[in-house]
């Protein structure tokens, strides 16, 4: 169907992910999948709602397994989350799953006035989200979808970065008494280190620590943010990574210590630079008085390339020898900024 | 739904509720005044003779549901829902006002509101999931939702359209409060979506058409589903502002407020109505 794709790991990278002891995981849809049925054979009020989407979001089991408890709507994905509302508003745990880039535009008025607005706790599943579904072109990439529903109050938002974070993001979802959208990809992850840290709603975990660098990550970046660590480490560089599953409602004091502690700050993320979890931490830095280096990595403001996931990570320097690079260069001293002191944020 | 009025008592109900909510639309200087008054008789038959739905049980998941897609026609739903006890009509001293939860269209903080309503083309997607919710659960309860004749040119109407016969839907009723105007004329000249029976029939409705200002026959056709197996499209012929002379089929009382002036002829049209009433009775 597509050009084989070439992994999303260097040589390099594939060595250090050996090192640190990772292991390759499941695809976060996988495990969305398996744990929805997994729930939903426990509880009959979780549906799965879907627009045609049964086979791309991997519920054929749970469609054999639960027949009554998914909802087809064919192709109409406005329809799909007016009808997740509306399930919802009767008692329902609905879970509307559609890829990504139909879901969060194609429906964003239904999602705004029917879910938020209306506070139904309903689900948004957005599937094979970001540039997951790269080589299809720009009408399946999600890029816009943090930034347009962090304008929208009232629904978190979540991309977990490994299988552990999918299924904590789905149990919490089950449960979550206002909506929630979560969004993820389709390629296998590393599962992360630290996998014992807990999963919490609007919290970051820390994968590792240190104070050169804090590299504040979201999403299927987040792995590409550990490697780097691992490479920047063998240069003398330290970094903190932080994972946030939870773009919204976002850790604000984790950023803001990431900022005061570190002396530069590299926001990653598989989302457009405008509204996404960069800006989101732009803005709180700014508003807390902090003048740290900082810059944001994601797919810039221009025509987006196409190709697999791996490609465009590679073309905009997500990958982890990007990330390593931003970050020796940020560090330099000709990336300073004209203020003399990297962070000056008002203390307690 | 409460006690069981007679034909002349929800007569009588009509005529107050026309004259709150242009009481109401003039104390707050805005509203939706001709689409309010074409529906507002569709709503006294809901609520007074069909819904089974009351402040006792509103708060549980068994009981009949409405929901107003064309939200816009909130003042008639207000008045209909405090005429039946879910708030004090008083509390409409603040429709439109600051920090008010009585804004121009539907919210659930409003006692008795099942659903945010506003932008137009929502209200049947949302009412076909509470319909296979019920379905689901094995309960009776039936699902009603008001359309636009106007708003049927969204095109998300037709994909709940599509799913709703789909799923054989007999327990949703779709109410389409056909007053021939829209904001900018004529439906028919704005975007014509006629023969309306045919196109809610070629997507497997069954399709009843009334006189939506009549109060006995909208009881007829609401009092049961239409048909076994298929979702049910009311089309309630009515007029925009209907009840009050000079608004009557008058595109610019779509959002008109009454001037002092007008508001006292309206009254005195009303007054003269129930005095009509009051003299057949007698």
């Amino acid at each position: 169907m597509s050009a084989p794709s070439p992994s999303m790991y260097s040589k390099q990278a594939a060595a250090a992910a050996d090192r640190m002891g990772l292991v390759m995981g499941k695809a976060n849809l996988e495990v969305f999948a398996a744990t929805l049925q997994m729930l939903a054979e426990k509880d009959p009020d979780i549906l799965a709602v879907t627009s045609d989407s049964r086979g791309s979001g991997k519920l054929g089991p749970f469609a054999k397994a639960l027949p009554k408890q998914i909802v087809e709507v064919g192709i109409a994905e406005q329809n799909l989350v007016g009808v997740a509302a509306g399930l919802a508003a009767v008692g329902k745990r609905v879970f509307a799953v559609s890829p990504a880039c139909f879901l969060t535009a194609r429906s964003l008025e239904q999602i705004k006035n029917d879910v938020a607005y209306s506070d139904h706790p309903a689900c948004m599943i957005g599937i094979s989200a970001g540039v997951s579904y790269g080589a299809l072109g720009s009408t399946h990439h999600s890029l816009h979808d943090f930034a347009v529903l962090r304008a929208i109050n009232n629904i978190d938002i979540i991309a977990p970065a490994d299988n552990t974070e999918a299924e904590a993001a789905v149990r919490f979802a089950t449960l979550a008494p206002h909506p929630v959208y979560l969004r993820f990809g389709k390629a296998p992850l590393y599962t992360l280190p630290q996998a014992n840290l807990p999963i919490e709603r609007g919290k970051a975990r820390l994968l590792r620590d240190g104070k050169d660098v804090a590299l504040i990550a979201t999403g299927e970046c987040v792995i590409n943010a550990v490697l780097a660590a691992e490479f920047l480490a063998a240069e003398g560089i330290s970094c903190r990574v932080l994972s946030l599953p939870f773009v919204r409602p976002l850790d604000e004091d984790a950023v803001l210590a990431a900022a005061r502690e570190c002396k530069a700050v590299l926001t990653v993320e598989e989302h457009m630079v405008h509204g996404g979890l960069g800006e989101a931490c732009a803005g709180l830095l700014m508003q807390a008085g902090a003048s740290c280096r900082f810059r944001m990595l994601g797919i810039p403001d221009a025509y987006t390339v196409t190709g697999s996931q791996a490609d465009i990570f590679r073309h905009y320097r997500l990958h982890a020898e990007g990330i390593q690079q931003a970050a020796v260069s940020i560090l330099s001293p000709q990336s300073a900024p004209q203020t003399p002191s990297n962070v000056s944020l008002p203390r307690d | 739904m409460g006690k069981s009025f007679t034909d002349h008592e929800l007569a009588i109900k009509s005529l107050h509720y026309r004259r709150d909510v242009l009481k109401w639309i003039k104390h707050a200087g805005a509203g939706h005044t001709g689409g309010s008054l074409s529906c507002v008789d569709i709503l006294n038959v809901l609520y007074n003779r069909i819904l089974n739905v009351s402040p006792q049980n509103f708060g549980q998941l068994d009981h009949d549901r409405y929901v107003q897609s064309k939200g816009h026609s909130v003042e008639a739903l207000f008045v209909v829902l405090a005429d039946c006890g879910f708030f004090d009509a008083s509390e409409l001293e603040s429709l439109c006002g600051y920090d008010s939860h009585f804004v121009g269209h539907p919210t659930r903080k409003v006692p008795g509101i099942e659903h945010n309503t506003g932008g137009l083309g929502h209200g049947l997607s949302v009412s076909v999931g509470m319909a296979i919710g019920a379905k689901l659960d094995g309960r009776a309860a039936r699902i009603f939702t008001l359309l636009g004749d106007g708003e049927l040119a969204e095109g998300s109407n037709w994909e709940a359209a599509m799913s709703a016969a789909h799923y054989n839907l007999d327990n949703l009723t779709a109410i389409i409060d056909c007053n021939t105007l829209q904001i900018s004329g004529r439906t028919r000249e704005v975007m014509n979506n006629e023969p309306l029976d045919a196109k809610f029939d070629a997507f497997g409705w069954a399709v009843r058409r009334v006189d939506g200002h009549d109060l006995a026959a909208l009881t007829t056709v609401l009092a049961t589903p239409c048909e076994s197996g298929k979702p049910c499209a009311v089309i309630a012929m009515t007029r925009k502002g209907r009840g009050i002379s000079f608004m009557e089929d008058v595109g610019k009382w779509h959002h008109g407020v009454p001037n002092d002036a007008e508001f006292a002829q309206a009254m005195t049209e009303i007054n003269t109505q129930l005095n009509n009433l009051a003299e057949v009775a007698s």
